[in-house]
């Protein structure tokens, strides 16, 4: 008879304080190493100087911080629609993953600097490039996690669901569906980190504004503190779809931290 | 009458020959065990009769019809609990009934009242981990019961359980079993829990497995809870000494 004592999110405030005092230290010894070597802000400008450019172009970053942001969730909505959907269809049809998943595998394998301009050709410089540069780098994970996930199921749920004379579609249900879930998380996570980095990078190629077309402006323009600035923003929104995802695997995984496994 | 018949069954998995001319029966509130070596085949025989495998010659029937494919005749119980780690033990306790189509309500009326028998009243919102091997195994049992299929299969129920553990889960089981009669077919290598628990035991032989003998177990109930009897001490040697000789080398 184990009682059940939840994690306190206290701990989880001491359990950060190394990583807090770590990210501290290096922007502190960056900041003197800036101020003891005179070295030119038109090279390397101080952490102080980066935030301050934060605060001076708060609209402009504002401004293009919110067509990033869209391109990464509808890019990222999609690419989780289309793993999804095929995750199942490939579970349920052995051939059809022999078939396709070389093409998924291929897929991964294109640079992203290749392949980002030729989308960019074929389908202008609207929402939609974006949103498939996006998808395009984050689905794999996910995929892979998926069908990983079902075919981890254990095998005594699945004879004792057909002793109860389940059907393929209530074993997929009840059981391989919930077994791919923690696995799911973990591709979800890693595909997180990818996405907006990918949505930058189309914005970068071509774009009417993002984040990515403030980085190219400031590069142009020789100001390596404007291109930090929009770096912390873009980030600061992957940081923060991280914690997202990680607070939605929480909820959606509940019976892990129930019994403390 | 007889429930579960199985006349002269045969079993060949990928050219090797598991089950041979096998022939046993389990009556209408009878628990019968079958008793044999670690890989005898004693759990393709529960393969069997849930319809993992097919035999290649012989008879099954269940109440006088023969086995298909659609008929659910048994409730089975897997070695270990196979509870579903991510539902809380009533949703786990329903998932039978779920998969027969009943509505998560009205399974879920069907199996609070059985809750406290099976020691689980207040366990019911846990999860499988928050509970201790013999509870879970009583989960399991309590899945199995609540399909109220004609025969329940079990299969070394007790075996992933400490030695304790499984002597108290034994005695409770055979409490629950007294009251309830279920129809019983026991898979296990362990002489003692099927002489315990058993009215009749088949005891198998090695692979390819048939029937070495069949063991009527007389003696009043409970047996379980109390010294062992002479009589059934002498029966659990008897039984050892035909696994021991009969089925060739082993130990």
């Amino acid at each position: 008879m184990q009682s059940h004592a939840p994690r306190r999110s206290g701990r989880g405030l001491t359990r950060g304080i190394p990583a807090v005092l770590s990210v501290v230290s290096a922007f502190l010894v960056w900041e003197l190493y800036v101020h003891l070597s005179g070295i030119s802000p038109l090279m390397l400008p101080a952490p102080s100087r980066v935030l301050e450019q934060i605060v001076l172009n708060r609209a402009l970053l504002w401004d293009n911080t919110l067509p990033t942001l869209k391109a990464t969730c509808a890019g990222f909505a999609l690419s989780l629609t289309v793993a999804f959907v095929l995750s199942v269809a490939l579970d349920f049809m052995p051939r059809l993953r022999r078939a396709l998943f070389p093409i998924f595998v291929v897929s991964q394998t294109l640079p992203l600097v290749a392949i980002a301009p030729l989308v960019v050709l074929w389908f202008g410089f609207d929402l939609t490039p974006k949103v498939l540069l996006v998808a395009l780098v984050t689905f794999f994970p996910m995929l892979v996690a998926l069908v990983d996930g079902y075919s981890a199921t254990d095998t005594d749920i699945e004879s004792l669901m057909r002793s109860m004379g389940a059907t393929r579609g209530q074993i997929f249900r009840s059981a391989r569906f919930p077994s791919a879930l923690p696995y799911f998380f973990a591709g979800l996570r890693i595909s997180i980190t990818y996405a907006v980095v990918a949505a930058i990078f189309a914005e970068y190629v071509g774009a009417r504004a993002g984040l990515g077309i403030v980085i190219l402006n400031a590069k142009n323009s020789f100001r390596p503190d404007l291109v930090l600035a929009a770096v912390v923003i873009s980030s600061a929104l992957t940081l923060g779809l991280f914690a997202l995802t990680a607070l939605i695997q929480k909820l959606a995984l509940r019976w892990r931290e129930v019994a403390g496994t | 009458m007889s429930v579960l018949v199985m006349k002269n069954v045969s079993v060949t998995l990928g050219g090797t020959s598991i089950l041979d001319d096998v022939s046993l029966h389990v009556g209408q509130g009878e628990f019968v065990s079958i008793l044999g070596p670690s890989g005898a085949g004693k759990s393709t025989i529960f393969r069997l009769l849930t319809g993992a495998v097919e035999h290649d010659s012989g008879q099954i029937t269940c109440n006088g019809q023969p086995l298909t494919a659609k008929q659910q005749s048994f409730a089975f119980m897997p070695q270990r609990d196979a509870l579903m780690p991510w539902r809380r033990i009533i949703d786990n306790l329903t998932l039978g009934l779920e998969v027969q189509g009943i509505s998560r309500e009205e399974a879920r009326a069907r199996v609070t009242p059985l809750l406290a028998d099976f020691g689980l009243e207040d366990f019911a919102r846990h999860y499988p981990a928050q509970l201790s091997g013999g509870m879970r195994q009583r989960a399991a049992l309590l899945r199995t019961v609540v399909q109220d299929r004609p025969v329940l299969l079990l299969d070394e129920p007790f075996g992933a359980l400490d030695a304790l553990t499984r002597t108290q889960m034994q005695a409770w089981f055979e409490k629950r079993w007294r009251a309830a009669r279920w129809t019983t077919l026991l898979v296990t290598h362990d002489v003692r829990e099927a002489v315990a628990l058993s009215d009749r035991i088949f005891v198998l032989s090695r692979r390819p497995a048939h029937v070495l003998t069949e063991v009527q177990v007389p003696g009043p109930r409970p047996r379980l809870g109390r010294r062992i009897t002479p009589e059934a001490h002498a029966l659990e040697a008897q039984v050892l000494d035909i696994l021991l000789n009969q089925t060739g080398k082993a130990l």
